[in-house]
């Protein structure tokens, strides 16, 4: 009954709740995306997540060709601190493997 | 049966949830506004658990600075101590500089320490913040 009350979804942020100690994917601003496990959050966004997965993505465009190359840059941080103003949504992770 | 109406209850939908809980009969968290007007403080507690450890502050110019944290306040502004820019041949105007103040909102990340915190702590404080706010 007590788990009831706990997962009673009222608002966004309740949704959030759901996912923690899951893995989720986070789409930030400066074309940035992380998956990671989500430890902690607030009502700011700000998260702290781990076995963090980054992946930027550049496109570069070809100076003769005006070809768009999409260039993705990945790394891994084991813990990591994300603040809120660079978080545009949050959501389990869309796995496509 | 009584049905407690929570200040933020403008909506048929907030009575109902209240109606819920009295049932529960366990006493619900304060109301929405008083929640909110709270200052609800979970980072900068963890931060101030982490102050003396070494830390990589990413800016949200792509700015990298290690250094070991010496303190933190609401507003997650940061101190480092003993600073080295990761980068340094990209970003070598801060040769020189050993500990500096870093206004919270252009930190874009804090890489952590893994062994950085207990886990288990800190999901217990955000359900607990999360809850009823």
């Amino acid at each position: 009954m007590a788990s009831e009350e706990e997962s009673a979804v009222k608002e966004p942020l309740d949704l959030i709740r759901l996912s923690l100690d899951e893995r989720i994917y986070v789409k930030l601003r400066s074309d940035r995306e992380l998956r990671g496990k989500l430890h902690a959050y607030d009502q700011h966004l700000n998260m702290i997540l781990g076995d963090v997965e980054e992946v930027v993505t550049t496109v570069e465009i070809d100076d003769e060709t005006y070809e768009e190359i999409v260039r993705t840059t990945k790394r891994t941080v084991p813990f990591l601190f994300v603040r809120g103003d660079g978080v545009i949504l949050v959501s389990p992770p869309l796995r496509t493997a | 049966m009584k049905i407690k109406l929570t200040s933020a209850s403008y909506s048929v939908r907030s009575i109902k949830f209240s109606f819920c809980s009295n049932l529960l009969a366990k006493p619900r968290k304060p109301s929405l506004f008083l929640g909110r007007g709270i200052e609800i403080i979970l980072f900068f507690s963890y931060f101030k658990d982490l102050v003396g450890r070494e830390v990589t502050v990413e800016l949200k110019n792509d700015l990298a600075i290690r250094g070991t944290l010496h303190s933190v306040d609401q507003y997650l502004n940061i101190k480092l101590e003993n600073t080295r820019v990761v980068d340094q041949d990209k970003y070598p105007h801060m040769l020189s500089v050993r500990n500096c103040f870093i206004r919270g909102s252009v930190v874009r990340y804090v890489q952590l320490p893994p062994d950085g915190v207990d886990i288990e702590l800190l999901h217990d404080a955000t359900r607990r913040e999360a809850r009823g706010g």
